[in-house]
């Protein structure tokens, strides 16, 4: 049904933005948290930067990559000689810069469960002899699964379209780092191949498609346990 | 024994006060809502810290802050039922009852769930039960945390009037079958009336007065803070007899001349059990010790101890002994001059069946 240059560029693509939200789910957690619930100097400079890359032109995210990461930046310096690492016009760049980009969706979406949350519920757990740790993981993080879920979601779905700062970071190399949207603007950029173009196109809906479904039936599915209705 | 000693200042509310809480039995915190019952009770939780202050449990250092002592709540083995029952949505019934519990609480399970009546529950989610249930289920949760004091914080709160009697019911029971000391909110006389051992009044953030609660009844000086119109004193009583085609429960009264009984409507006890009577001063009524009896009144000899001090108005209070205990009146002023009452006369209290209702005996 697919062709090989289509499965590869398909495959690559969840292999990125798999990695992306896998790589994003426990600091955006991290980060929901701290935004949600503490207060502290400088807390709305963090919030901005984390939101940056939602209003930043996605090219000038994948050149700030680029310049620190890259072999002359000094984080990416000290990278490939510590640790023989080199992210620039790899797959794992790739993932790295769909990761920035979808970074603020998540951390958005949990911070926003995490506020509904209601505090009296961990109180009451602390009360019955639970840590703050334990609270966390058996009252504060069931109760914002919903928000998880759909953060991580729309996380790999940006990703998943994530253009700009993967083409200037990580380039648009075939089999590397040639997602689904770098494949589409090459076949875009070759004269005659408008069917091949297309067909692409129509894959990229149907994962997209596919997503979303998935997410919202896994929400519902958690908000109606939280309801008390049997799943 | 639990002993608090807090300051903590909250806006332009100041709570500055010592609390000391038996290791036994059920004590109620009173006062009226805003008096900082529920402050009081999130500092001996420790969801709250005081400013300055010192908590102790038995021998137990909760927090001291001179000597930056804090025990975290989860750590203080306090069991907390607060006002809304605060069930964790995701949990069962039975998730819920089991998520503070410790291995060596196992056994306790059933007999608890049974005690509580709710064993039919305990499969279903927390947002399918009534207001009372889910109460019940909380206080479970709690007891099951092993803890070594339950503190509740108007746990009858919103539950309609039958409700409110089944649950007051089972925390009866709680204290008298589980030994584990009740510290119990409450800003309603008739629950304290009908759970406390020992009441403690607070007041602007104060603990003005403690003691037991029939003498925290029986003072005059508190009548202003625990509402004159239901101002009323709790009586000992003893089952002598049942009148089942008269639907009736006999009571006696130390003090009681003998072969008299009061009459009330018919009780579960039984035969030989001790009552608590709550009888509303505006309930008493007071004659001459000569009068003779009327059908439907329990007469008792009675000495008058005080006639309140209340200089205006057309009602007086007055503070009678039967038997030894404590039984407030309630009368016009007109009635004190032509009776020519005295302290130290010698009276007959008269206690109308009629106005005793089932929710104003408890059985011990």
């Amino acid at each position: 049904m697919l062709t090989p240059l289509e499965w590869e560029a398909l495959a690559l693509s969840l292999r990125v933005s798999g990695v992306a939200v896998a790589v994003i789910l426990l600091p955006g957690l991290g980060m929901a948290y701290v935004l949600a619930r503490f207060d502290f100097p400088g807390k709305t400079l963090l919030d901005g930067i984390v939101h940056l890359p939602l209003v930043l032109p996605p090219v000038v995210v994948g050149y700030l990559l680029l310049v620190s990461l890259g072999r002359q930046g000094t984080l990416g310096h000290w990278l490939h000689e510590t640790l023989g690492v080199s992210l620039p016009f790899t797959w794992q760049g790739a993932a790295l810069a769909g990761a920035v980009m979808a970074f603020p969706l998540l951390v958005r979406a949990v911070r926003l469960s995490l506020e509904s949350v209601d505090r009296k519920l961990e109180e009451a757990a602390r009360t019955l002899g639970a840590s703050r740790w334990k609270t966390f993981l058996t009252v504060t993080l069931p109760l914002i699964l919903p928000g998880l879920l759909t953060g991580s979601v729309l996380a790999f779905a940006r990703s998943l379209s994530e253009f700009g700062a993967t083409i200037t970071f990580a380039s648009n190399i075939p089999g590397e780092t040639r997602t689904l949207p770098l494949a589409l603007y090459s076949l875009v950029q070759t004269p005659g191949k408008e069917a091949a173009a297309a067909r692409l196109c129509v894959i990229s809906v149907i994962v997209a498609l596919i997503a979303l479904v998935a997410s919202e039936w896994l929400a519902r599915r958690a908000r109606r346990r939280l309801e008390g209705r049997h799943a | 024994m639990l002993e608090a000693q807090v300051f903590q200042r909250l806006g332009d509310f100041t709570l500055d006060t010592s609390l000391a809480v038996p290791a036994e039995g059920v004590t109620a915190l009173f006062g009226r809502s805003g008096s900082g019952k529920s402050s009081l009770i999130r500092l001996i939780a420790g969801l709250e810290a005081p400013e300055t202050g010192t908590i102790r449990l038995g021998d137990t250092w909760l927090m001291d802050t001179q000597r930056h002592l804090w025990v975290p709540p989860h750590r203080r083995q306090l069991g907390i039922v607060f006002q809304e029952a605060r069930l964790f949505p995701h949990y069962s019934v039975r998730g819920n009852l089991r998520y503070g519990m410790p291995r060596a609480a196992r056994a306790d399970f059933d007999g608890l769930v049974e005690l509580l009546g709710i064993g039919h529950l305990l499969s279903r989610t927390p947002g399918l039960l009534s207001g009372g249930e889910a109460r019940r289920v909380a206080i479970g949760r709690a007891l099951l945390s092993r803890p070594r004091m339950l503190l509740m914080d108007e746990p009858l709160t919103g539950l309609d009037g039958a409700r409110k009697q089944e649950l007051l019911h089972y925390i009866r029971r709680l204290a008298r079958d589980t030994g584990v000391p009740i510290l119990f909110v409450s800003h309603d006389t008739r629950e304290i009336g009908a759970l406390a051992d020992r009441v403690a009044l607070i007041e602007e953030g104060r603990v003005m007065a403690s003691g037991p609660v029939d003498e925290m009844f029986a003072r005059f000086d508190l009548g202003p803070r625990t509402g004159r119109f239901e101002a009323s004193s709790l009586l000992e009583a003893r089952i002598v007899a049942h009148d089942e085609a008269l639907c009736l429960t006999r009571l006696v009264l130390p003090g009681m001349t003998e072969g008299e009984t009061l009459s009330v409507a018919r009780l579960e006890g039984a035969v030989g059990d001790t009552v608590r009577l709550r009888l509303r001063a505006r309930d008493v009524g007071i004659a001459p010790s000569w009068t003779p009896p009327l059908p439907d009144f329990a007469c008792i000899p009675a000495t008058l101890r005080e006639i309140g001090d209340e200089a205006h108005g057309p009602f007086v209070e007055v503070m009678l002994d039967v038997g030894g205990q404590a039984l407030r009146a309630r009368l016009t002023r007109e009635a004190v001059d032509q009776m020519g009452l005295r302290a130290g006369q010698a009276l007959q209290a008269r206690l109308r069946s009629v106005t005793i209702s089932r929710h104003d005996v408890i059985v011990m």
